[in-house]
């Protein structure tokens, strides 16, 4: 019988500091320790159930890999977790694990759920400072274009290579990792995790070229014909961001989520002497609620100013990480639940001034399974601003469609893909933010997979 | 790396590059740009692309040296590279199907008119070229447009070249007389765009102003690069460069175009000094 820990709260990571956090872009949470992450990983009671591994899109084998950590079988465990996830250190870090393994575990039930988030990365993470390199496979011969370096990319093409696949990924901007760059910020996923994943997949002898826009500087006609790859993924990601459709939306002042956190994340602009310009917010109000609203305002608030989320459901909807809504409010930033901009207000030379709201309350449930918001008859107020950051999702990035003949698209700019990323091109696959608009890295990298797995399926059976 | 194959000064300011970048020549059209950094730590900048040569892999761009990015790039000498150089970005211009068009370009302007005047005149359209520049001094590709076109008028601020005033005027007057454009392509300052779509609104001639918002990605990822068009929301990038002069809110897209001025001053007021040191 083995030692199981009945604790029933979890072990905490040991975070920064909010009040030293707050003006530094350093990772907010810090990690286990190896004896932590062996009691923690004892607190798994290995039930029948696997409910756990049920709720992860990926189907990670999550009660071997804890029991090996619980046997302090470390890299055993990496070996576990790696055979259906391509970026363990970075779901560790980013995935919304209360609503999907930690939202199943049994122990949950009664007292907090194992920390499988946590022992994600500290596995991943112990891995990845071991230097153990990957060991390249032998080509088989074949070749694959994988478009876009996200998250649906990185996976697709890791899988592929694994199997033997010559795989070249195409990168339309200087640099690789898609969202998980000029996304995610650096206190929540810091970027030396990005490069080494990058790396770790050119340890598998896969090319990657930067500043390539298929779409644009290519197509995937002559990536199909004059450059000989045999199928082609598409994980182009999220596109144009969003707008409300408001008065004042294209003032001085005004940002989409995508921008700000670009400039910040991708073009370093926190970092002094940047050559990137940053708008200096004082008073900032982000409106939505998901991922991307937080990471803006939490950027936002390092940035120097005081941050208001504006979010029109309740918090009970707040489609965010939870971890995340927790340090946000650690950090001083503000939330404004069931309330809606309606107008952004200026000065005469076209400057932010505030954001004028209405308050919320929520109806019938709608198309999603939430409660629809209405807005309250007479409930109009104004909050103090000067600069406004609209985290509302995107739309796919309309190039691809646009530049392939044949490709069908949803009337939103989707790309059509079956469950295996199929689209209506024989040769041609999709997956992530590009077929099923703004999501998370961990369904994106699930679609990859899948799509690794079809690609696999149609060039065997070319070859026989 | 993309190495700078020609270097070439063509006013006090305004600098001319050939760069390596063969993906970019093959598939280049008058009106796209690219996107390039001078250093791995440096700013994206969007440039039009003002010449290709697919033969022999380059494309040419021409830029003004204003802020802290251009100047770290204009300080790039030949023979040496750059960081990165992506493209070719956004929509060609619309030219099929024109006979009679006046080319309007303005200070570095010129630099993108020219190839649209240049691809109109080999597709054997009528071109009329009208170009304006502060001062003589600042006088830039007055033989390469006149190989292009019937008409080639030339306007300085100050009168020392050419007309004195700005190209609006000689505009205005052959519209007066009666001369008629199947299109008007304007490549300039926000402010003259304007003018020149205020020019030739009366005769509902079709009017073509380039956008050149800031932008970060120029694949439509950012959504920095939005203006409005007939009241709806577009993005240079991706819907554009090129947009109905009639329609765009020139006056929205000039304030949003100094969202950044305050930042702009200090960095360039660090490169002046970075570059200075440099130079004892």
């Amino acid at each position: 019988m083995p030692n199981f820990n009945m604790t029933e709260k979890r072990h905490t990571m040991s975070v920064q500091d909010p009040s030293e956090r707050r003006s530094n872009f350093r990772e907010v949470v810090l990690g286990y320790d190896d004896e932590a992450a062996i009691s923690e990983a004892k607190r798994c009671i290995q039930c029948k159930t696997r409910s756990c591994t049920r709720g992860c899109p990926v189907g990670v084998k999550i009660p071997e890999f804890l029991s090996l950590v619980a046997e302090g079988k470390f890299e055993e465990a990496y070996k576990v977790i790696e055979q259906d996830s391509a970026l363990p250190a970075v779901c560790g870090r980013v995935c919304p694990q209360e609503t999907q393994c930690e939202g199943k575990c049994t122990r949950g039930i009664k007292g907090e759920p194992v920390g499988i988030g946590y022992l994600e990365r500290f596995v991943a993470d112990r891995h990845m400072a071991s230097g153990r390199a990957e060991e390249r496979p032998r080509s088989n011969g074949h070749k694959v274009a994988v478009v876009g370096s996200g998250p649906a990319g990185l996976s697709c093409a890791g899988d592929l290579a694994k199997r033997g696949y010559e795989v070249t990924i195409f990168e339309a901007l200087h640099l690789a990792g898609g969202v998980l760059v000029y996304g995610i910020p650096e206190f929540r996923l810091p970027k030396a995790i990005v490069r080494r994943e990058v790396e770790a997949l050119a340890d598998l002898g896969v090319r990657i070229v930067t500043n390539a826009v298929v779409g644009k500087s290519l197509t995937v006609g002559e990536l199909l014909g004059e450059y000989g790859f045999e199928a082609v993924f598409l994980g182009t990601g999220a596109g144009l961001p969003r707008f409300m459709n408001i008065p004042g939306e294209n003032a001085k002042g005004v940002f989409s989520a995508n921008e700000y956190l670009t400039r910040i994340n991708l073009m370093k602009a926190y970092e002094e002497d940047a050559a990137t310009p940053i708008f200096p917010a004082r008073r900032a109000v982000v409106v939505g609620g998901g991922n991307v609203a937080m990471d803006a305002a939490r950027c936002a608030r390092r940035m120097g100013a005081e941050v208001t989320v504006v979010y029109r459901r309740s918090e009970a909807e707040l489609p965010a990480r939870r971890e995340e809504v927790v340090h946000a409010r650690e950090e001083g930033i503000i939330f404004r639940f069931l309330a809606n901009p309606t107008e952004i207000l200026t000065d005469g030379e076209g400057n932010v001034t505030g954001v004028k709201c209405v308050e919320m309350e929520l109806g019938e449930p709608d198309a999603s399974g939430r409660r629809r918001p209405v807005p309250k008859a007479g409930s109009a107020f104004e909050l103090e601003a000067d600069c406004v950051i609209m985290a509302l999702g995107t739309s796919p990035n309309p190039l691809i469609g646009r530049s392939t003949a044949g490709l069908t698209v949803k009337p939103h700019g989707e790309i059509f893909a079956d469950e295996g990323g199929q689209t209506s091109l024989e040769g041609v696959f999709a997956g992530g933010d590009a077929v099923t608009g703004s999501a998370t890295v961990i369904l994106a990298m699930g679609a990859g997979k899948r799509a690794a797995e079809a690609i696999d399926a149609y060039i065997s059976s070319r070859r026989s | 790396m993309y190495r700078i194959l020609k270097r070439e000064q063509l006013n006090e300011t305004v600098v001319r590059m050939e760069l390596e970048a063969p993906l970019v020549a093959r598939k280049a059209l008058a009106g796209q740009f690219v996107i390039l950094r001078a250093d791995a730590r440096g700013e994206r900048i969007p440039l039009t692309i003002a010449q290709t040569d697919a033969k022999r892999g380059t494309v040419a761009v021409i830029f003004q040296v204003v802020g802290a990015a251009t100047m770290a790039l204009g300080a790039k000498r030949e023979g040496e590279a750059i960081a990165d150089l992506v493209g070719p970005l956004g929509n060609p211009t619309e030219v099929e199907g024109l006979k009679k068009v006046a080319v309007i370009g303005g200070g570095v302007g010129c630099a993108i008119a020219l190839p649209v005047a240049k691809r109109l005149f080999e597709l054997g359209a009528d071109v009329t070229s009208i170009v304006g520049f502060r001062t003589a001094e600042l006088v830039i590709l007055e033989r390469e447009f006149r190989a292009v076109s019937r008409r080639m008028i030339l306007t300085t601020d100050d009168g020392t070249c050419g007309e004195k005033g700005n190209v609006c005027a000689p505009l205005g007057r052959l519209l007066k007389e009666g001369e008629r454009f199947d299109a008007v392509f304007a490549v300039g300052p926000l402010v003259m765009m304007k003018y020149v779509a205020e020019t030739t609104r009366p005769y509902q001639i079709k009017t073509v102003a380039s956008m050149n918002p800031i932008m970060i990605d120029g694949t439509g990822m950012c959504g920095c690069c939005r203006i409005t068009v007939g009241g709806e929301m577009k993005f240079a990038c991706v819907d554009g460069p090129d947009f109905d002069a009639h329609l765009v809110d020139f006056d929205e897209a000039m304030g949003r175009l100094r969202t950044y001025t305050a930042f702009e001053a200090q960095a360039r007021e660090r490169n002046c000094n970075l570059f200075r040191k440099e130079v004892k």
